[in-house]
């Protein structure tokens, strides 16, 4: 398991399933969105833009170089009603999943 | 005693309704009132990271912000001597905006500038642009226009453009959840 994927906790809302790092890798992403070349707001505007392009329970995973995006997408599912599912750090970036 | 009942629950009925119309909206409410770079650049990342989360969001453009939405290229016509000292003494849009702080001379402007890009951070022109796309409201102060001498064939092409006063500002903030002063 990933070092820094036990903290994973600090960054969920009350209600969220976070899945462990091997289950979100084994999941398969209806819609990847790669914001790693923009910085705050860029990841956040991005996610929300592919939102509109898949299906209620379909998958969607955001790749970010910036780590404030870990806080803000489980904050922006709560609000638009979406399951945040946990997120993987790899090497100079992170994998955030939510179901739409 | 029924009938009495009945009073009492159209008036709880009556207090509820009132009371959920006056609650504030999922809004959020900033005035502009500072040109500094840092600060509008400020002004408009929350503006915009509120519309990802679906908040509408109204700006109020007011005294040094004002210059910050006058397009560079265009100029207004019939201007008095004191206008047009202001005008040429004022930032000329968002481009000429300076920081708050370090500025030294517009080299640490510039610095700042260069280390945004090379980090990612969007500029404050793209970000009032994507702000026009995801229907973020600017009003500007009326008053200010007119005490800066700027004529509206002079600001930019924002597509939710207004110039209001004082008043609109208060209704719209009454209504939300959110206010800010930068």
């Amino acid at each position: 398991m990933h070092k820094k994927a036990k903290y994973n906790y600090l960054f969920k809302n009350q209600g969220d399933i976070i899945m462990t790092v091997e289950e979100l890798k084994g999941l398969k992403s209806d819609k990847v969105v790669d914001a790693r070349g923009t910085a705050c707001p860029g990841p956040l505007l991005a996610a929300k833009k592919a939102i509109g392009d898949i299906q209620p329970g379909q998958i969607m995973e955001i790749l970010s170089a910036d780590e404030g995006t870990k806080s803000d997408i489980p904050k922006w599912s709560k609000k638009q009603n979406y399951e945040y599912l946990g997120s993987i750090d790899e090497d100079g970036m992170f994998r955030l999943f939510l179901k739409k | 005693m029924a009938n009495e009942l009945e009073l009492q629950v159209k008036q709880l009925e009556a207090q509820l309704k009132e009371l959920q119309e006056n609650q504030p909206k999922d809004q959020l409410s900033i005035i502009v009132f500072s040109g500094d770079l840092d600060k509008v650049l400020a002004a408009f990342i929350i503006a915009t990271g509120a519309r990802a989360m679906d908040s509408e969001v109204k700006m109020f453009f007011t005294f040094w912000g004002t210059p910050i939405l006058r397009a560079k290229n265009k100029s207004g016509k019939g201007k008095d001597f004191m206008s047009n000292m202001l005008g040429w003494m004022l930032p000329k849009g968002s481009t000429q905006a300076k920081l708050s702080k370090l500025n030294m001379g517009g080299m640490g402007t510039e610095m700042l500038k260069s280390v945004m890009k090379k980090k990612n951070v969007s500029s404050l022109e793209s970000l009032i642009e994507v702000a026009g796309e995801l229907g973020v409201e600017i009003a500007i102060c009326q008053m200010s226009m007119d005490l800066m001498g700027f004529k509206k064939e002079e600001m930019i092409d924002y597509p939710h453009l207004s110039y209001v006063g004082v008043g609109t500002y208060l209704s719209d903030a009454q209504e939300s959840k959110i206010q800010l002063f930068i």
